[in-house]
């Protein structure tokens, strides 16, 4: 059994690298929109219009990087309709989040109808696992440069929140309105960039999807994974670098259902394949302090006043 | 757009109630002719009719007698799963997941039923049972969501987001292992209830039960919302819940009273899926109702009278979307871009209410 | 599954003069006769262009778009619920469908069961061999048994795997997949008795993230060769050849994604009924209330081989194509599952509806359906 439990541990470890990269990119985009005091429920559609848009352009143009690029564009434009939108007064973000979710959802199964059975060229992987001598762990260390790039950015975002005069105008506007505006400060081009930025993010995670892991378009691709980030920004508490220990821990929970199986641990596979959500809701509610979250949440944030 | 730069004759016969609700009319109305406006430009770059898009869509929608009953019947889980949305809105909590209490209340309607059934129940017995058992699924499934949020600050949304999920993994775990009937082959699904038991069409319709339940319901939640204490009550702590505190509100039995109404309507949803159409639980209670009805309770503004008519209006586009497919040959994505844009537009209008001034009562200008 | 082997066999015996068997609608063929202003709806569970199941259909439905005097009206993405009920009668209703063709398995019980009943001049047909002598005359079923060609995947890849481990990831523990499981790893033994087959369930049809961690899960158990039942095979395929392996198709054709390592694939061949369907409905000749097929009637193939195929298992595989064209059973012998319970006594027709109801794993199939 030593050796299953290496396998399944092996399959963890190359699941958290393989599977947590888009939510990393949605999580992190969202904690920008969030933490100017927006929520985009709508990421889902971003992830979802992105890995589409990557999917095309690298089929027609060759180049996978020029699809990550657009796909990072085609997120910024869904982002800019959002922040724009629920700049005019009284509307409602999330609202508009959930209706743009179901436009971008539209538009990308609209157009990528005839990309579901070519191929595409894909991003290559970077074999950091050449040393070892077990193919599993030299599979699970074939790691995206993409993987590597959103720790960056979380790193960057991190200090950048506490450090940096745009992070301080970013957290003062999610905190308050008020405050934002004496220090001069338009909280509405604060808020709709901020979302902008979030939107492309999200739109690179879905190049992932497609150009990465599991590396293909079709409808079901993304299946909730966008919806699923923005909720686990809250269960990272809009910290950064707890985006990517949230993200981490969920990819390597989704390995766990087929790690197990190819053990021979199958029975109630329903339940194992469920583990990230069941061990997200546990984790929070043995994490959860009276207040916590309302304290560390941005106070203009709709979802947790 | 603004009235100020034609200034609206000050006389006016109408008080200032009729007239919000006028705006209240047309601005949605307006805002609903420029999403078909925009609509009709992408159909025209795609070489298609707008003209024959918009008349299918009234065909298809409410066009003949069939069409009105394909709607009706549409609309009335989500007319379930919109109040299931309202509800806990009203006391300023954001549910993501009326899919979850709605697949847990069907797969409880469909378990209890099995017992029942097998001792030969009588039809009424048997659906009253059934019906018990998925409210008080969906309201217990709903009411830990709210437990949490009170007690322990488990941030609703997304623990209603996770719960779906779990609610979903319960069902197929029992629905294919435990109580699985050995003849349902390649749907795995449990026991039937017998056609016999089933809950019927309304008379002289097509449309099941479900809607006028969700009907009723949509009356009896509007009015506890808006005419008795309770509802005032929750209204005051979903307006600022320090605020109820600090008045002395009970606000964790508020809380509760709410998830659990919420969560127990889902389930009736359940319930009428299981009893009024697929007669067992299976995966294909899993159809995205209880997403749906958040989109319909925010259009609503969470005002659960309003949810029906919005509900149906959602109903009709999924009944026409079929019929514009086969008419126009246009893929099936066609309905979500369609949906997508009113919604955005609808719910970008909603800045406009209060804007115009001829819809302002006469004093107040 | 009662009552109808008895049609069943009925029809095998007679092949396809026999197709015309049981009661017969007759209003279709007066509606075809009648100046061909025939209107056909077919409703699907997912997009047409799904490269899976919904495409195998949809490709093949272009012979009866062919016939003349038939307008074929498609509706894709309809669920297995009441909508799927309204769609078909808002075809009836707003089309003057005069023949429903319904693509998924759930639209049957209780739906088209319960339309026919409601609309008896209308003829429903359903890809799935649920029709009885108890059902509505106006309904009926087709399908292909795609385990046959699955058997011949189990065949070439027991000769093209080094090691015998061929790796199977599984939506749902269902019988039509259980016997394609089952068939890959009858078809494997018959030509290497120490093969296994190892199967994982991903729970859904089509979880593309989750089917590649199981293409890894297995590859990393020691699998070298790969096949599947999901309703999108590519990301298997292309999961597959990336980690080097070979790999068995499903559905369709999946030979150019996988260039190296593609052996061979299972493929229904729908456009067989119809083709059927559409000279039938030309002639005004009214459409059998079952057919159903295999190999032995060109309702299923095997995709070209590719460069995974060796040239012995090339041989094996043709062998075993003619075998199963001249009717020989798949599951014969005393046959145990991978509990120990015997589960086959007797030589079975590979029709036999018996089959139908498979609900175990055979001995040499790693995994479990609990």
């Amino acid at each position: 059994m030593a050796s299953g439990v290496e396998t399944v541990l092996i399959a963890m470890l190359g699941g958290a690298i393989r599977v947590s990269t888009p939510y990393l990119f949605v999580a992190l985009g969202e904690t920008i929109t969030e933490k100017s005091g927006r929520i985009n429920l709508g990421l889902e559609g971003n992830l979802v219009l992105g890995a589409m848009v990557a999917y095309a352009t690298s089929f027609h143009s060759g180049l996978p990087w020029l699809g990550v690029l657009a796909a990072f564009g085609s997120g910024l434009v869904l982002g800019l309709i959002h922040g724009a939108v629920c700049s005019l007064p009284k509307v409602n973000d999330i609202a508009v989040g959930i209706a743009m979710m179901t436009f971008g959802i539209g538009i990308a199964f609209f157009l990528g109808k005839p990309y579901i059975q070519p191929q595409a060229p894909r991003l290559e992987g970077l074999p950091l696992g050449n040393w070892a001598t077990n193919p599993a762990l030299k599979q699970a260390l074939l790691i995206n440069p993409l993987f590597f790039l959103g720790i960056a950015i979380a790193v960057v975002l991190w200090w950048a929140f506490a450090n940096t005069r745009p992070g301080l105008i970013l957290r003062t506007t999610g905190d308050s309105e008020a405050s934002a505006r004496a220090l001069g400060v338009n909280p509405i081009k604060v808020r709709i960039l901020a979302t902008v930025l979030g939107g492309g993010l999200a739109g690179v995670g879905g190049a992932f999807l497609s150009l990465s892991y599991p590396g293909s378009w079709n409808e079901g691709l993304s299946s909730g994974q966008g919806l699923m980030a923005v909720a686990l920004v809250i269960f990272a508490r809009w910290h950064p670098l707890r985006c990517v220990v949230a993200a981490l821990l969920f990819g390597a929970a989704g390995a766990l259902g087929p790690a197990l199986q190819s053990v021979g641990i199958s029975q109630g596979y329903y339940f194992f394949n469920a583990a990230p959500y069941i061990l997200t809701l546990f984790i929070m509610i043995a994490s959860a302090r009276s207040g916590a979250t309302q304290h560390q949440a941005p106070g203009e944030l709709s979802i947790v006043k | 757009m603004d009235a100020e730069a034609s200034p609206p004759k000050p006389q006016r016969a109408f008080g200032a109630e009729t007239l919000r609700s006028v705006e209240a009319l047309v601005v949605p109305v307006g805002s609903v002719l420029a999403s078909a406006l925009l609509f009709s430009v992408f159909l025209l770059v795609l070489g298609k009719d707008p003209v024959q898009f918009f008349q299918l869509l009234w065909k298809g929608g409410f066009g003949t007698s069939f069409s009105i009953q394909n709607t009706l019947q549409r609309s009335a889980p989500i007319i379930l799963t919109g109040l299931a949305f309202a509800v806990p809105a009203t006391i300023g909590l954001t549910m993501i997941g009326a899919e979850g209490p709605l697949v847990i209340g069907g797969f409880a309607a469909a378990a209890a039923a099995i017992p029942l059934v097998t001792i030969g129940a009588p039809t009424s017995v048997l659906l009253a049972l059934m019906a018990a058992a998925a409210m008080a699924a969906g309201a217990l499934l709903i009411m830990l969501v709210g437990w949490l949020r009170h007690a322990r600050s488990v941030n609703e949304t997304i623990s209603s987001l996770l719960l779906t999920y779990i609610a979903i993994a319960t069902m197929n775990f029992f629905v294919e292992g435990a109580l699985r009937d050995p003849s349902s082959q390649n749907k795995p699904s449990t026991l039937p209830i017998g056609k016999d038991n089933m809950i019927g069409s309304i008379p002289g319709t097509d449309v099941h039960w479900g809607l006028a339940a969700g009907v009723i319901l949509a009356v009896l939640i509007g009015l506890l919302l808006r005419r008795t204490t309770f509802g005032f009550a929750a209204r005051v702590t979903g307006g600022n819940p320090h605020a109820a505190l600090a008045q002395g509100l009970p606000v964790g039995g508020l809380i509760l009273a709410c998830t659990a109404i919420s969560g127990a309507v889902a389930g009736l949803a359940g319930f009428f899926e299981v009893a009024a159409i697929h007669g067992q639980a299976n995966a294909s209670l899993v159809a995205g109702y209880g997403f749906t009805g958040i989109l319909v309770s925010f259009l609503a503004r969470h005002n659960p009278f309003v949810v029906v008519p919005i509900a149906i209006i959602f109903g009709a586009i999924d009944a026409s979307g079929g019929l514009i497919q086969r008419r126009m040959d246009l893929p099936d994505a066609t309905s979500a871009l369609l949906q997508g844009l009113i919604f955005i537009t609808l719910l970008a209008s909603e800045t406009l209410l209060g804007r115009f001034r001829m819809f302002q009562p006469v004093e107040a200008r | 599954m009662p009552n109808f082997d008895f049609k069943r066999r009925d029809f095998l015996r007679t092949g396809a003069a026999g197709l015309a068997a049981g009661a017969l609608p007759l209003s279709l063929a007066k509606q075809a006769k009648a100046a061909g202003d025939l209107t056909i709806g077919v409703i699907y569970v997912g997009p047409k262009d799904d490269f899976g199941w919904n495409q195998a259909h949809a490709v093949a439905m272009d012979i009866l778009k062919g016939v003349e005097g038939v307008t074929v009206v498609e509706e894709e993405s309809v669920p297995e619920t009441d909508a799927c009920a309204k769609s078909m009668e808002s075809m009836i209703n707003l089309d003057g469908a005069g023949l429903i063709l319904g693509t998924s398995f759930g639209y049957y019980i209780p739906f088209m069961q319960d339309l026919a009943a409601k609309y008896p001049e209308v003829v429903f047909r359903h890809a799935a061999p649920l029709w009885s002598d108890a059902d509505p005359a106006n309904a009926g079923s087709y399908f292909c048994y795609l385990n046959q060609a699955h058997y011949v995947d189990g065949v070439a890849a027991g000769l093209s795997s080094p090691t015998g481990k061929i790796g199977f990831v599984a939506a749902k523990p269902i019988p039509s997949v259980l016997s394609n499981i089952n068939s890959v790893l009858l078809g494997a033994r018959s030509v290497n008795p120490d093969a296994t087959v190892q199967v994982i369930f991903t729970g859904d049809w089509s979880m593309p993230v989750r089917e590649a961690e199981a293409a890894n899960a297995l590859v990393d158990a020691g699998c070298d060769v790969l096949t599947c039942h999901v309703d999108g095979p590519k990301v298997v395929i292309e999961t597959a050849e990336a980690r080097g392996v070979k790999s068995c198709g499903h559905n369709a054709s999946q030979a150019p994604l996988a260039p190296n390592g593609f052996i061979t694939g299972a493929e229904y061949k729908w456009e067989t009924i119809y083709k059927m369907y559409a000279d039938m409905l030309a002639t005004g000749e009214p459409l059998p209330n079952i057919v159903v097929g295999g190999y032995h009637n060109d309702m299923v193939q095997n995709t070209t081989y590719g460069a995974g195929a060796t040239p012995e298992a090339i041989a094996a595989a043709d062998a075993a194509i003619a075998a199963l064209k001249a009717g020989e059973p798949i599951f014969t012998g005393t046959l145990k599952d991978n509990l120990g319970n015997v589960v086959i006594d007797k030589a079975y027709d590979n029709y036999d509806p018996h089959l139908d109801g498979m609900d175990y794993l055979l001995e040499g199939v790693i995994g479990s359906i609990t």
